[in-house]
């Protein structure tokens, strides 16, 4: 077989003193050096937060399809609390600007102010889950819970699996903290933290579309 | 403690069932010859620290497809136990199932040989082969592969628990409401559905990612997409596939159990809920599923095409080409899974018309493999065989599925055996025997050594006839309406197709026993099949151009790719294999932590499955601690010392040399 022959030219060498006895001519079929291929963990999350982005699409299909079914009880127009909610948004859109200072403070390499601007983003991130949980209890005591109707059965689980994700965001920034704050900004420590970067703009970008869709259209007759 | 236990009680154990039972007492009898072999041998430790924390990708896809062949042996019982059912019960005899029965046993086979038979074959050779393929030394996040892994084995492991504890869905292997809902179906059957595939979900997912990644970031210098082989393309593309899709069946699952735990109403009949909106969520999952699995078998048989008939894959842009508008397409189509959900004319027509046209790149690759075979030096080994039963059965299939694709012949025809016997078609002609081909073709590469020929042949033959008479009876019992999933028939006349069917199944069964029995003669003769040249089926591309099974590290020295058939090129082009200059090499390390976050997730799902409330809090925090601890782990690396390298090369050398004498 043709491999073989192959083979055997190489085995041959092997005999010989000189690994590179090959002719001039021979096209070069590996690398001599290591090679390092370029690191997929951003690119990876990045994917990552594209399939999570599909799981929002899904609820939020359900919501168009299902958001108008009222089942004889309150609709968005009588049960939402605009003001509240933009007080809301503002917090959530705040905590995307202090996690950007933070990770210009990671360019710049200070550690210092990086975790006091992470703590300021967790601290904003915590205002809006308890402004939210504050929302889901009055709307349940009013009782318009997600068992009303399918209304509210797709919109407190659209919202409260935004506020989910938020929460553990939170988990995830408090850990990141404590891992900067014990072994500096080394390359691992950046690379988390620009991962939670990606991960909290984008539950930003996903919160503007929850409240778009599902407050300020909800609130149209 | 009725608050430790939730719905747990000893009702849960299936004493009442003889069938149940006895399976129970020789699965027991072989799990305890199992553990007390593994004790014997003193293999605990082996096991631990070579495979179950191994993060090496060939030890993890070879996990995969031990995972997938013994779910086979549990998804083929229930396919027999089927076919005995409706052989039998005519007239006035009932058979041997009753009816929660024989419902628990055709969801369970659908439910087993999509996600744990079918999905871990597939993903286990595109973990085994993909990397060695690009020229790679493992995959992008090896942690998480091995992590992937032990969450698909404890979703099995839970479906295969509710067989002894509690009882499996009665619904179907899609769960539809309203009869998955709580109201139609308040055991725990569903429940376990939901939460095996949750789990067994998130595995297939990050796979999913981790294989992408891998691909795009990780091919080895040269390689660019256009020289990627046909089977890492398939690879990219089922993965994308993937990414796209499972996050659909995580959030509509997560909806029904909503609906199902938390009371709301998204596919209840009452107050506003839509049972429809999980028809269409599912399939939208769905139907890519079921181009993820046929796409790496595709690129199977590219591979085993171009490889047995000695020459370049014919039309080698147009398969790909052809591979990325079937992944584009796939998501078009879902409707056609319910044309009479009553959409209206336009909307069944466009979804008829979106259907018919997938056959048309489908048909392309076709064409593609029959000219690589025109003029070709064809060897006739046992992939090439499964190749050749595929084209010839999945072409039937394929044109038994545009004819479903009509929709005023789906009004006539859906939800009759005539499509069971439409994706049984496609599923067994096109997946199952690339998986075999590939098995087969990618084994000597994996172990060192051959699958041995002559059981391979008859395994062939046994699933090809076994195949034509189980499922050409179904096609003719369609046509004449009889309607899926049925446990008796009055109409004696009926009979005749089902024993035949039976037959055929019984065929199949034989088949099945022929491939293990070729494991076992295989790895007895293994010295007279032994591979010592890395290449023993003269092949094209990079896994060939290392040793079988190839070391920790895959390639010495990260290959250069100046063409499609790299290894082909490097045969023809005067390659000498480096013996000298190694370089130490940079490698992942193994870690225990994959098995035990998927351990964990298994306890929370047995938990939420059982109301076991408090276990399920207890067991999520841990889950969640245990995450955070792994993170603060940052020694996940070490380095392959160059005269390690060294020494493990001039083995081969030997071993080359000794090939030769």
């Amino acid at each position: 077989m043709a491999a073989e022959s192959v083979f055997a030219a190489g085995a041959g060498v092997a005999g010989g003193t000189v690994a590179g006895g090959a002719a001039g001519a021979v096209p070069r079929f590996y690398l001599t050096r290591e090679h390092h291929p370029e690191n997929g963990t951003l690119f990876g999350f990045w994917l990552y937060l594209m399939s999570d982005c599909l799981v929002f699409a899904c609820l939020f299909a359900t919501y168009a399809v299902l958001g108008r079914n009222y089942a004889g009880g309150p609709t968005g127009g009588e049960l939402f609390d605009l003001p509240l909610v933009a007080v809301n948004t503002s917090l959530l859109l705040l905590s995307s600007i202090t996690y950007g200072f933070a990770m210009l403070e990671v360019q710049r390499g200070r550690l210092r102010t990086t975790l006091v601007w992470l703590g300021i983003t967790g601290l904003l991130g915590a205002g809006f889950i308890g402004i939210e949980l504050t929302e889901f209890t009055h709307l349940i005591h009013e009782g318009a819970g997600p068992q009303r109707s399918a209304f509210l059965s797709s919109f407190f689980t659209l919202v409260g699996t935004h506020g989910l994700h938020v929460t553990f965001g939170i988990v995830w920034l408090i850990t990141l903290m404590v891992q900067s704050a014990k072994h500096g900004l080394i390359p691992e420590n950046r690379r988390r933290l620009m991962c939670l970067s990606m991960f909290w703009h984008f539950l930003d970008v996903v919160w503007i579309g929850v409240f778009t869709f599902v407050y300020l259209m909800g609130v149209l007759p | 403690m009725s608050n430790l236990l939730g719905r747990l009680d000893w009702n849960a154990i299936p004493f009442h069932e003889p069938i149940l039972l006895y399976t129970f007492i020789a699965v027991s009898l072989g799990g305890v010859a199992i553990l007390a072999a593994i004790t014997y041998f003193r293999a605990w430790g082996p096991l631990w620290r070579d495979w179950i924390t191994s993060i090496d990708h060939k030890k993890i896809g070879i996990m995969y497809i031990i995972l997938g062949v013994v779910m086979l042996l549990r998804g083929f019982s229930d396919a027999l136990m089927m076919r005995a059912q409706q052989a039998l019960s005519f007239g006035n005899s009932l058979g041997y199932l009753p009816p929660h029965h024989y419902d628990q046993v055709f969801t369970a086979h659908g439910v087993i040989m999509i996600f744990f038979v079918a999905m871990p074959l597939v993903t286990g050779l595109m973990n085994f082969v993909v990397p060695l393929q690009i020229g790679a030394r493992d995959v992008a996040f090896p942690f998480l592969n091995n992590f992937s892994f032990w969450m698909t084995t404890f979703g099995a492991g839970l479906v295969m628990m509710s067989l002894f504890v509690g009882e499996f869905a009665r619904t179907g292997w899609l769960a539809y409401p309203p009869l998955s809902g709580i109201a139609y179906s308040p055991d725990v059957g569903v429940d376990y559905y939901i939460w095996a595939l949750q789990i067994a979900g998130v595995g297939t997912l990050l796979s999913g990612i981790n294989l992408i990644a891998t691909i795009v970031k990780m091919r080895a210098p040269g390689m660019t997409l256009m020289k990627m082989p046909v089977f890492t393309w398939t690879a990219l593309c089922t993965n994308v596939l993937i990414v796209a899709a499972f996050p659909v069946l995580t959030a509509v699952l997560a909806m029904l159990s909503l609906d199902r735990y938390a009371g709301t109403n998204f596919f209840t009949n009452e107050l506003g809920g839509n049972p429809m909106m999980y028809v269409n969520l599912i399939w939208i999952w769905g139907h890519p599923e079921v181009y993820i699995l046929i796409l790496p078998a595709f690129g199977v048989f590219s591979e085993v095409v171009a490889t047995f008939c000695g020459k370049r894959l014919f039309g080698y842009a147009s398969m790909v080409y052809a591979t990325v508008v079937i992944t584009i397409l796939s998501y078009l189509v879902w409707l056609h899974h319910f044309f009479t959900m009553g959409s209206g004319a336009s909307v069944n027509s466009f979804f008829g018309i979106t259907t018919m046209i997938i056959s048309i790149p489908t048909g392309a690759k076709i064409f593609n493999w029959l000219f690589t075979m025109y003029r070709g030096r064809i060897r006739f080994e046992v992939p090439m065989m499964w190749t050749l039963g595929f084209m010839i059965t999945f072409v039937i299939g394929g044109m038994t599925g545009v004819l479903l694709a009509v929709p005023p012949a789906d009004f006539a025809l859906h939800n009759s055996l005539f499509l069971v016997a439409h994706f049984h078609n496609v599923i067994i002609g096109g997946v199952l025997f690339g998986m075999m081909a590939g098995i087969t073709y990618w084994f000597p590469k994996a172990f060192g050594f051959k699958l041995d020929p002559f059981w391979g042949k008859c395994s062939f033959w046994f699933w090809l006839v076994g195949f034509w008479f189980a499922f050409m009876p179904l096609y003719v019992l369609g046509l004449m309406g009889v309607t899926r999933r049925l446990s008796h028939f009055d109409d004696p006349s009926l009979r005749i197709w089902f024993l035949i069917a039976a037959f055929g199944a019984v065929l199949i069964f034989l088949g099945i026993l022929s491939f293990l029995i070729q494991l076992y003669v295989s790895f007895r003769n293994r010295e007279s099949l032994r591979d010592t040249t890395g290449d023993p089926w003269d092949g094209r591309t990079l896994e060939w151009s290392t040793s079988s099974p190839p070391p920790a590290y895959n390639f010495a020295f990260t290959p250069v790719v100046r063409d499609n058939d790299t290894w082909d090129d490097m045969k023809k082009n005067g390659y000498v294999r480096p013996q000298s200059g190694f370089i130490p090499i940079h490698m992942p390390k193994n870690t225990g932590a994959g098995f035990v976050l998927a351990a964990l997730s298994a306890v929370v799902g047995f938990a939420l499955i059982w109301h076991m409330w408090l276990l399920a809090c207890v067991g999520f925090a841990t889950l969640l601690i245990s995450i955070v601890v792994h993170t603060f782990n940052y020694k996940r690396d070490f380095h392959i010392p160059a005269e390690e390298v060294g020494r493990v090369e001039d083995i081969r050398t030997r071993m080359l040399v000794g090939s030769h004498v």
